[in-house]
């Protein structure tokens, strides 16, 4: 408990907020890396996944290369890359995007696929194209499935970041290596509770955002006969969970 | 007119849905497959819109042959009404009934105003156009089908068991609300039932079809009833049951009307007799409503 308190002590110590590279300096790294992380898995893992939800094709080589992506050992694939590439952002940014697809991909595509099949068919029938469907009915009802995929991907990619600090990068992780170099545990908690709350507060907001996209015809469609109604509850795929075990 | 030439169905599975079969459909009815469940009957209809290819023979639509068509085009000018209503549930009820209009480029503000009005035309409140389907009772979202269906005045509506799944009183309203809205439209309606006495009400021509789509009788309802073509068919429409049996019974109505009874003695309905005289009509709309109240009576 004392070895918490102190931590807190040392993250809210107004000297390590200020000059050189300080909390704000390596919070506002690991975030913007993190984030450009993500938007690359996305850019990869969106279409690919709404694309196999879509069409019912491609799933058994999705599932077969996200379980690949998963087990890779992180932290040697980052070695091996580092000594490819140098030291720099491209073998983080690599290792991290690996990292990130195989949530957005299982989002993507387990929530174009849970959309009504006979919804789906009624669309085709009244005469909407492919692409049609796919954005005005398909990525519209799947957008809560879609936001959940985002959240386990982001989550993925801001604690894993954290080793990256191991290799001459910044980020919070930064005090993770410091403190364990060092000895200095009260250093090395205050880098893992940064991590983590930094997890925290960017997980609620996406699962404010992911109820947000509740779609409010189908918001409704969860009212209970005595017209109260329901909390729309944030699904989350299923690989979250799978992620966190391992 | 819509004309299938020999056409197959044979799904990938094997299933042989339906096997060369041939129909003329008239402009400007309502025809009605009926048949029991897996006869072919949704099968039939979905290739009338390319939703189902068939795997030989041809369709045209007014001479045209369908499969040079490009589907989704061909699809944005037929209605299509389907058992569940198939509304787009993130989306209000105009803009459900809207939707086929604004895939082809009408303005949104006319294709909402166009909405309304088919609200009007098939009996439902304005009052409701806000609200999402979920909102709404089964028969309402049927009506919201049917304005759907005809939001781009399509010559062609395509219904197949619209009205399957909602209860017995809001269908028979539903049933008199697409005659009124035929005697209206005078669209070429092909409309698939399970229920023979739907197909009777509804139908100009009722076709009776066996598994694998093949036709067993063909006809106006008041020829089938007249003259069921094989025991199959007799089966079917309920004659061999006594059901529909009707008499004439001894008492007189008014004058020389004579009050017709079913099998049960329940007074259906009553034959006028204008010359003092019965006389023996075959295809009038007042023995349509005869078959009709009938079942009601038999079911009593
Ligand atoms: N997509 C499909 N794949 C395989 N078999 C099908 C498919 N759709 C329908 N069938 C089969 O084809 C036959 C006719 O089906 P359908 O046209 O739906 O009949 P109905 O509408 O008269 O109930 C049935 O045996 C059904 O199981
Ligand atoms: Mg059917």
């Amino acid at each position: 408990m004392n070895l918490f308190a102190e931590a807190f002590r040392w993250i809210v110590d107004p000297s390590h907020w200020t000059g050189g590279p300080d909390i704000s300096g390596h919070l506002l790294e690991h975030l913007s890396v993190s984030a450009y992380c993500v938007v690359i898995a996305v850019a990869i893992a969106l279409p690919i996944g709404v694309m196999i939800g879509h069409t019912g094709k491609g799933r058994g080589a999705a599932i077969l290369i996200s379980n690949v992506a998963r087990a890779l050992p992180t932290l040697g694939l980052l070695s091996i890359l580092i000594l490819l590439f140098g030291i720099g952002l491209l073998p983080i940014t690599i290792v991290l995007v690996i990292l990130a697809i195989p949530p957005m991909l299982a989002g993507a595509y387990a929530g174009v696929e849970s959309v009504d099949k006979q919804t789906v068919d009624a669309a085709r029938a009244l005469g909407m194209s492919e692409l049609q469907i796919i954005f005005r009915v398909e990525i519209p009802l799947a957008a809560p499935l879609l936001i959940g995929g985002l959240r386990a991907c982001a989550l993925q990619v801001i604690a894993t970041l954290g080793i990256a600090s191991a290799f001459a990068f910044g980020g919070l992780g930064i005090y993770l290596i410091n403190g364990l170099a060092t000895a200095d545990y009260t250093q090395l908690l205050a880098g893992a509770i940064l991590i983590t709350v930094l997890a925290l507060i960017v997980d609620g907001a996406l699962a404010v955002v992911q109820r947000f996209v509740v779609p409010r015809g189908v918001a409704l469609g969860r009212t209970d006969p005595n017209g109260h109604q329901k909390r729309a509850r944030a699904p989350r795929p299923r690989v979250l969970q799978e992620g966190m075990q391992s | 007119m819509i004309e299938f030439c020999g056409v197959s169905k044979t799904y990938p599975d094997g299933t042989h849905a339906v096997q060369d079969f041939s129909l003329s459909i008239p402009a400007r009815q309502i025809t009605v497959l009926v048949g029991s469940s897996g006869s072919g009957k949704t099968t039939l209809m979905r290739m009338i819109n390319r939703m189902v290819e068939p795997t030989s023979g041809s369709i045209e639509i007014d001479g045209q042959d369908i499969s040079k068509a490009e589907p989704v085009q061909l699809r944005r000018g037929i209605g299509y009404v389907m058992q569940n209503a198939g509304l787009l549930p993130h989306r209000k009820v105009i803009d459900n009934i809207a939707t086929v209009p604004r895939l082809t480029g009408v303005p949104k503000s006319q294709a909402r105003t166009r909405a309304l009005e088919l609200m009007d035309t098939v009996g439902l409140d304005r009052a409701l156009a806000e609200r999402y389907p979920s909102q709404l009772s089964g028969g309402q979202q049927q009506r919201v089908g049917v304005a759907r269906g005809l939001a781009v005045d399509p010559n062609i509506l395509l219904m197949d068991e619209p009205f399957s799944a909602v209860d017995p009183i809001v269908r028979d309203e539903l049933q008199q609300e697409v005659l009124r809205l035929q005697s209206e439209l005078a669209k070429t309606i092909v409309f698939v039932s399970h229920d023979i006495d739907e197909a009777f009400l509804l139908g100009d021509q009722v076709i009776v079809l066996a598994q694998g789509g093949e036709i067993v009788q063909q006809g106006t309802p008041e020829e089938i009833l007249a003259n069921p073509a094989s025991d199959f068919v007799a089966t079917f429409i309920g004659a061999d049951r006594g059901k529909r049996r009707l008499s004439v019974s001894q008492t007189q109505a008014r004058g020389d009307d004579r009050v017709l009874v079913d099998a049960g003695g329940y007074p259906v309905g009553v034959i006028a007799a204008p010359e003092g005289r019965l006389a023996v009509s075959s295809a009038s709309p007042k023995s349509r409503s005869v078959s009709n109240k009938t079942d009601q009576a038999g079911d009593a």
